[in-house]
């Protein structure tokens, strides 16, 4: 019997860089395969190629047994196949159902584009992936999670074979990557073939039952996800051991540096009330939309606010002024590293001495030999890989792009750095650097205010866990009681452990 | 134990980044210009004294300074269209104060404060309430030319000393370089360092690559908007006594479709119209290259509607230019990216 999807030997090409050096990868129907690798192993491009978004430069790849070659994305829709990525690409102000049938809208027979026709079948849709998502509501402002559901009913609707989750969970909460993997399965189980690619091994085991590693665009491996264990895997990917992807070193913790005190925005966060000391990590916990990020850029100054206050030392940071927020030394490294953390197409050294640019000035007047040598020196300290110190960030992968958010707000030399996201979607090795940079800096008593959906970055990092429920702090863990079954359990109930102070 | 990484300070060498600039390409576009037309038009460099190069800086001055602020603006990726009202509004308040008995100096000021005010108001408008500029400064440029060509009706104020008229059309003795131009020449030191060497500049350009990594980095967004529309207002203005003063005529229809120019010459000199990159220079020799063109176009005896033809062609031409490289960058990013 043959596969339902084939690739072997197929290499890629651009201009002198080999994405893909000899990559293969077997599917087949009624099975989740993992596809994990390190950022820049080939996995994008892997995808990309079986997406029909780049053609490949050698190699065989068969579908049903026969081979294809897809000219266009349409074309390998045409032939069953789906890609849903990190980051759903909705039309915002089309509804749920219009996106779902865009290009493809079912016409009554004067004509008229049918709503009540496609209302009712995305309804079945949702209704077959167990959610019910209203089919008349905007795109725009709907979570992430429910953006890749309505990408994932579109694939149903076409029909397809293959389906390929990109990297899915990354911008997911706990119960939505439940609620994801309870449809993986079904679309399993319905005799879909899924590629799944992930940096989270949990979810990878606990789904997946084929694995396939990638590292410099190779096939290294692939195994029944019984015969390996976390450990195996993530040797292959790096082609070394990382023994510990957590190194959090102990810290001397000093004075309070960061009080914030009974912080409100109506319906977003209420009496928010927490302190972080000098060296001392504190995670902000919870599920997505809890509020975490939210309470972050409050208190950063980003967004409003409507009552409480917020310290730096004892001095109060005005409200709704980043400017300020940094002039009192706090830093925020963002979530969303390319929108909110770089200029994507302004050099390296640019991005580096954009938050301290009063710094570098000489009686006002800045210049490119000024800024030379602090982005030097805190590219170099992060290990940034780039050749020039102009290159366009957007020419970086993604582990490197963070580490010139953090050398950004390093430069500024901050008392309290706020850090959302620290390690998102970037590879194993560039995830513990991050960790030990973190580590580092609190060990040079600074304090660090932490976000992160990782369950074992939190567990692994914090000094003190604070979860978030619906805008209320729920839990006040401290580093020796911390269980990831503690911070799920205030994330989702919220009662066993009331905030002390 | 860190390993000591060397980094270079340029990815590509000196004269790449030097000659495939747009402002490279526009000079040498100017020079082909000149040298084609001593060639090719009999009395080009000997033309009528309509035509000379004092003339031709001369006519160019008001939107080169115009274009100043503009340039700014457009880094941050907003837009002021209602730069041109702005200055008859401007040449139409001076003359009914100057024909009313204000002193000609108190007149002036006033007037180039109103175009502060008028500044103010869109930056307000873009800032505070939060509306997009170009729909803000579509409405500003019809009300602000309506109040203008109210102000005077028909007729205009021509009585301007003498004196004072022809000095501010004279040159700078001994060359052929307008005072004109070296009002402008002042100003672009300010604006371009402004742009280019200060903090301030900085966030410009950052807000135009992107809003929210501006806000994350400290960047005042709202008050620098605020600010760029307020100093465009009063550079109008500005122009707007200079201009009348330069033509002895103070009316409100004075300045029409000067925004369109200047965005042009700004746009053709590769300053991005989405914000984030450019330079003044480029601006400012894009509005050279158009003063360049129009001077061979009307030694030849073309018309203003054939050099309006021209114009409008080569702006989409730089536009779609523009975007076609920077396709073919990102896609070339891109896929060395994902590898």
């Amino acid at each position: 019997m043959s596969h339902l999807l084939e690739l072997h030997g197929v290499t890629k090409t651009f201009g002198a860089v080999a994405a893909l050096a000899g990559a293969d990868m077997v599917l087949d129907a009624g099975s989740i395969h993992a596809l994990v690798g390190e950022n820049g192993a080939g996995k994008s491009t892997l995808v990309k190629i079986i997406g029909g978004l780049h053609g490949r430069d050698s190699g065989e790849f068969l579908l049903d047994g026969e081979s294809v070659d897809f000219r266009s994305t349409a074309d390998a829709k045409h032939h069953g196949i789906a890609v849903i990525y990190q980051e759903p690409t909705l039309f915002p102000d089309l509804t749920v159902a219009e996106n779902i049938f865009v290009g493809r809208q079912p016409y009554t027979r004067f004509g008229f584009v049918n709503r009540a026709e496609m209302r009712r079948a995305t309804r079945e849709l949702t209704a077959r992936l167990g959610v019910a998502i209203d089919p008349d509501r905007d795109a725009r402002g709907l979570s992430i999670a429910d953006q890749q559901i309505i990408e994932i009913a579109k694939a149903i609707s076409l029909n397809a074979k293959v389906v390929i989750m990109d990297e899915p969970t990354a911008a997911l909460s706990g119960v939505e990557v439940d609620q994801l993997m309870g449809i993986a399965r079904q679309l399993r189980d319905e005799g879909k073939g899924i590629i799944f690619i992930s940096h989270r091994f949990d979810e990878v085991f606990a789904l997946c039952d084929t694995v396939t590693v990638m590292r410099d665009g190779q096939h290294i491996e692939t195994n029944a996800l019984a015969d390996v264990t976390t450990d195996m895997i993530i040797r292959q990917m790096v082609g070394r051991s990382v023994d510990n992807l957590f190194p959090k070193q102990e810290a001397q913790i000093g004075n309070v540096v960061l009080s914030v005190e009974h912080l409100t925005r109506a319906g977003v966060f209420e009496d928010v009330s927490f302190q972080v000391r000098a060296g001392e990590i504190v995670c902000l916990a919870g599920l997505v939309g809890a509020g975490r990020s939210e309470i972050a850029r409050a208190v950063f100054g980003v967004d409003k606010y409507e009552s409480g206050s917020v310290m730096i030392d004892g001095a109060v940071v005005p409200r709704h002024k980043p400017s300020a927020a940094m002039g009192l030394g706090m830093g925020f490294v963002p979530e969303d590293r390319r929108k909110q953390g770089l200029a994507m197409t302004a050099g390296v050294q640019t991005n580096i001495t954009l938050a301290i640019r009063n710094q570098v000035a000489k009686l006002g007047f800045i210049s490119s030999k000024l800024e030379h040598g602090p982005a030097e020196i805190w590219a170099r300290r992060l290990q940034v890989k780039t050749r020039a110190l102009d290159t366009h960030a957007v020419m970086l992968s993604g582990g490197n792009q963070q580490k010139v958010v953090l050398a950004k707000w390093l430069a500024t030399s901050p008392k309290l750095l706020i850090i959302d996201e620290p390690t998102r979607g970037i590879d194993v090795g560039t995830k513990s650097e991050v960790h030990r940079l973190i580590s580092e800096l609190a060990g040079n008593g600074v304090a660090v205010l932490m976000i992160s959906s990782e369950l074992p970055e939190v567990i692994g990092m914090a000094d003190r866990v604070l979860v978030v429920r619906e805008g209320r702090l729920t839990g006040n863990i401290s580093r020796s009681d911390v269980t990831a079954e503690a911070v799920m359990y205030a994330a989702t109930h919220g009662a066993e452990h009331e905030v002390a102070k | 134990m860190t390993i000591e990484t060397t980094y270079l300070r340029h990815d590509r060498p000196l004269w790449r980044r030097l000659l495939l600039r747009p402002e490279a390409i526009l000079i040498a576009a100017i020079l082909l210009i000149v040298v084609l037309s001593i060639l090719g038009i009999p009395n080009y460099l000997r033309p009528n004294p309509g035509y000379t190069i004092s003339t031709l800086l001369l006519n160019a001055a008001p939107i080169l300074i115009l274009l100043l602020p503009l340039t700014l603006i457009i880094a941050t990726g907003e837009i002021d269209i209602s730069v041109g009202s702005t200055l008859g509004l401007s040449s139409a308040s001076f003359g009914l104060m100057f024909a009313s008995g204000i002193p000609l100096p108190l007149a002036a000021i006033l007037s180039v404060l109103i175009g502060g005010m008028v500044g103010a108001f869109n930056g307000f408008l873009v800032t505070v309430v939060g509306l997009p500029s170009l729909a803000v400064t579509i409405g500003t440029l019809a009300l602000v030319r309506g109040i203008a060509v109210g102000m005077l009706g028909t007729t205009s104020v021509t009585s301007f000393p003498s004196d004072l008229t022809s000095f501010v059309r004279s040159t700078v003795p001994g060359t052929p370089v307008p005072w004109l131009i070296v009002v402008f020449a002042a100003l672009a030191i300010v604006f371009g360092v402004l742009l280019h060497f200060t903090a301030f500049g900085r966030g410009v350009f950052a807000i135009g690559l992107s809003t929210e990594t501006a806000t994350f980095s400290g960047v005042n967004v709202g008050r620098t908007k605020f600010v760029l529309f307020v100093l465009s207002g009063l550079t109008a203005a500005l122009v707007g006594v200079m201009f009348t003063l330069q033509y002895s005529n103070a009316i409100g229809s004075n300045g029409s479709g000067f925004e369109l120019r200047a965005i042009t010459a700004i746009v053709l000199g590769g300053v991005s119209i989405w914000g984030g990159t450019g330079t003044l220079l480029g601006a400012v020799v894009g509005g050279l290259f158009i003063a360049t063109v129009n001077k061979s176009l009307q030694i030849l005896g073309i018309g203003d509607d054939a050099i309006y033809v021209i114009t409008g062609s080569a702006l989409i031409i730089s536009v779609v230019v523009g975007s076609i490289a920077s396709v073919i960058s990102t896609r070339r990013r891109a896929t060395t990216s994902t590898a």
